[in-house]
């Protein structure tokens, strides 16, 4: 197995090289540096002396990807290319852009535990409710229960997460005055601040994943187990519960995994909505402000959050599959 | 009064695609196989409604890609041989001719749905001496003569009037239905029975009860339209009905054109990677892995802000505001199916694996059939149910992607009505007091309408097309004594 780990990081590191390089080419062939100097002195009137200080003390008065005028590896290792990319892959985030030119690591640090505190109960509870609710529906199958619930589950997923965020901050905190609008505090304080983040994100899910669940534990019960359970004399519920349960919890691990990084860089829109200065809130910053040190950081820690979390996937499919063995 | 047709290219697209379905349409007759699927997806009553529902839609958008602009009229004084002929600077579509009346009723401000008065309080001359009141509308309810007194009475009347004509073209059009099945049995009237029992071939009764709950919906609103708005206004006084049969044409480019960009990258890729494995598959893994890697918003922020400065740059392409505004949106939909191919790449990739084991495959390579041929007249056919399951399941989703990227602030250009638009304007709206709700509702009640018909149709159509699928529908069957 450590293996397998070994070859699948070092692809991993392969991707992140390769990512670095495509946020680069993006960034750069929209702004120069001498644009971005510009839009983030501000004022009126920018002199190129003002413009090449700014350059200067951030690094950007290289060359982007060659520089013609070095000396053999210098040509390379001179280039604001390089140099930004080498202090990424040591994790060494560097101050942003902006003119507050903020310490990227200590912000990504701080407002990783804020997205944490929002995404870990979203995610456990998106899991547990939608399983249960699939379980619902294929305990009563081929009733009215099922049809009506299912009829419920696409109603539901063809409702936008946003109209669910601006009807539920509507409704519960304009005018039934249950929980503050919007906001975040520490400590204990948090909890009036996430409920109502985590039931509406929990309600923009439910539809598509408890339909897409359902349709694993159908294929389950299809299987002969399933039927020599029943044959044993074991009831609907015990069978369900007992044996259909963990089988189909292996596609359900595989799907639910893969939200596994965005449970670390935090939801966007629900951050954003909710004011809750979380990872997703500090990507929407950088972009608006066109901060390219903020912007590669983020695309950074996705690319290797995504990595990461798919070798950690395949890892927990050998255990919860014994018929799996990594190659 | 001549006119310039203005052909823009997002209609060029549209168009093009609506010709591709009929084309296809008319195909199937020689396609025996592929017509019996798409025969079962329209035996679906819910694919079948909805299905309907859609192609108003469909109706509603291709009106509204029929682009001009007028001539404006010379003086006839000056007129000379070699003079030149100006257009308007506005362009305008089938769909706003035919809604014109609700173009040229444009109030100051805010009002709600059916109101005589605006919405807010406004100094206003009365008498002589300026008091604070809330105005009357300029065109909504304008033709009482005592809106308090009058309003109810006029509304019910225009509502039973609309509710009537609705019954009427109902019934006209069940009677032209069983008219087209006179022949399958037997005469109008055993058809008028079977259709009303729901003996019919095809799901009909459910369409019938779509058709019946659409009428007593468009009849009244078209009767209460002539005197009244009939979802409220907007902050600039513009009637939101209009605003979002606008924007139905949005989310239909949206969906349709992304999903048409996935398509050419997905499919070229996916079977090139299954079929000759080795380094193309490595290469193309690799390339499909670092896309799904990068967060998706911040991949399209980063391209639609490239657009943004070359359409900066170049500001002479364009004659009019609304062509540059929609060469946003066209390049938008490219951008989205630049990076959304990842998934039916893989889907294609893992299917051509299977492909090229098969017995057929080998065949033709044992003949010394060229590795292109095999690849396009063997495995891209046989991979396209595939391809279409997941365009279809993917148009609702992009319709629901494109409200979250208005909001991050890289969706189409403002000036372009979309449902993004209107949800983002109404966060603002819903924390005033009194609260602005129509807008907000108008838009959800449209958005989810047509995604909810784009889902129950991409249902139908996957259980045709995909053999498992159809197991795990939701049958109702009666209570028996045994389990499974």
């Amino acid at each position: 197995m450590w293996n397998y780990l070994v070859r699948r990081l070092s692809y991993g590191v392969l991707i992140l090289v390769g990512v670095n390089l495509l946020t680069f080419f993006l960034f750069f062939t929209v702004n120069t540096p001498d644009d971005m100097a510009r839009l983030n002195i501000g004022g009126k009137r920018v002199t190129q002396v003002q413009i090449d200080k700014w350059k200067g003390e951030r690094g950007y008065d290289k060359p982007l990807y060659w520089n013609a005028a070095g000396q053999g590896a210098e040509q390379l290792t001179h280039t604001v290319l390089w140099e930004r990319s080498i202090s990424l892959m040591l994790l060494d985030f560097g101050r942003s852009d902006s003119a507050r030119s903020m310490d990227i690591g200590y912000e990504v640090k701080t407002r990783m535990g804020v997205s944490l505190t929002l995404a870990v109960p979203i995610f456990l509870l998106q899991v547990i409710a939608s399983t249960g609710f699939a379980l619902l529906l294929v305990f009563f199958r081929h009733s009215r229960i099922d049809f009506w619930g299912t009829v419920v589950c696409v109603l539901m997923l063809s409702i936008s997460s946003l109209f669910y965020i601006i009807v539920g901050q509507f409704l519960f905190s304009r005018v039934l005055r249950l929980v503050p609008l919007s906001g975040y505090a520490g400590g204990l304080d948090m909890v009036k601040f996430l409920v109502l983040p985590v039931l509406l994100s929990l309600l923009s899910r439910l539809g598509t994943e408890a339909r897409l669940y359902r349709v694993m534990f159908l294929e389950e019960m299809g299987r002969d187990y399933v039927r020599t359970a029943r044959a044993k004399g074991l009831s609907e519920a015990v069978v369900l519960w007992r044996h259909v349960l963990r089988n189909a919890l292996i596609p359900i691990i595989t799907s639910a995994g893969s939200y596994l990084p965005y449970v670390f860089l935090g939801s966007l829109v629900f951050e954003s909505f909710f004011g809750i200065p979380g990872l997703g809130a500090f990507v929407i910053d950088g972009i608006a402000g066109q901060d390219f040190a903020i912007v590669r950081v983020m695309v950074f820690l996705g690319a290797l959050l995504y990595v990461l979390s798919n070798a950690l996937i395949d890892v927990i499919y050998t255990w919860v599959d014994p018929r799996v063995r990594l190659a | 009064m001549g006119f310039k047709l203005v052909i823009l290219w997002t209609d060029i697209a549209l168009w093009l695609m609506a010709l591709s379905v009929a084309v296809y349409a008319v195909r199937l007759r020689g396609l025996p196989q592929s017509r019996s699927k798409w025969q079962r997806v329209l035996h679906d009553p819910a694919a079948l409604s909805a299905g309907f529902v859609l192609l108003l839609f469909v109706l509603v958008t291709l009106l509204d890609s029929a682009h001009f602009r007028r001539t404006l009229p010379t003086n006839p004084a000056t007129v000379s041989t070699g003079q030149a002929v100006y257009y308007d600077a506005t362009t305008s579509s089938l769909l706003d001719e035919a809604l014109r009346h609700l173009r040229a009723t444009r109030e100051a401000t805010y009002s709600a749905p059916l109101a005589t008065h605006a919405h807010t309080r406004d100094a206003v001359t009365v008498n002589g001496e300026i008091q604070r009141i809330y105005p009357r509308l300029q065109f909504g309810g304008a033709h009482l003569a005592d809106p308090v007194r009058d309003w109810a009475g006029d509304v019910t009347r225009r509502v039973l009037a609309g509710l009537g004509i609705g019954l009427l073209a109902f019934v006209g059009l069940a009677v032209a239905l069983a008219t087209t099945l006179r022949r399958a049995h037997g005469g109008l009237g055993p058809a008028w029975q079977a259709l009303w029992r729901g003996h019919t071939a095809l799901p009909l009764r459910p369409l019938l009860a779509t058709l019946m709950a659409l009428c007593a919906v468009i009849g009244p609103v078209i009767a209460l339209a002539g005197g009244y708005h009939v979802m409220g206004t907007d902050r600039t006084g513009n009637d939101v009905l209009l605003l979002a049969l606008k924007s139905v044409r949005t989310a239909f480019v949206i969906g349709a054109l992304s999903t048409l960009a996935t398509l050419p990258l997905a499919i070229v890729l996916g079977v090139l990677a299954g079929y000759f494995k080795g380094w193309v598959d490595e290469v193309i893994q690799y390339l499909y892995t670092t896309l799904s890697s990068v967060p998706s918003v911040l991949l399209i922020a980063a391209c639609v802000l490239m657009v943004q400065v070359f359409l900066d740059k170049n500001p002479d392409l364009f004659e009019t505001g609304l062509e540059r505004a929609d060469l946003k949106t066209f390049l938008l939909c490219v951008i989205l199916g630049l990076t959304g191919w990842a998934t039916l790449c893989r889907l294609v990739r893992a299917e051509t694996l299977k492909l090229r084991e098969l017995d057929f495959v080998q065949a033709a390579t044992a003949f010394g059939v060229s590795h292109w041929r095999i690849m396009a007249r063997h495995i891209v056919p046989n991979v396209m149910h595939l391809v279409l399951i997941t365009t279809v399941l993917s148009f609702s989703d992009l319709i629901l992607y494109e409200a979250v990227l208005t909001y991050v602030g890289v969706g189409v250009d403002p000036s372009t009505s979309s449902f993004g638009g209107m949800i983002n304007l109404a966060r603002n709206e819903m924390s005033r007091d009194p609260v602005v709700w129509w807008s907000f509702s108008a838009a959800f009640f449209f958005m989810v309408t047509l995604v909810l018909a784009a889902n129950l149709f991409a249902d139908g159509v996957r259980d045709a097309f995909d053999p498992r699928a159809r197991a795990f529908r939701v049958r109702l069957v009666p209570k028996k004594p045994t389990v499974a």
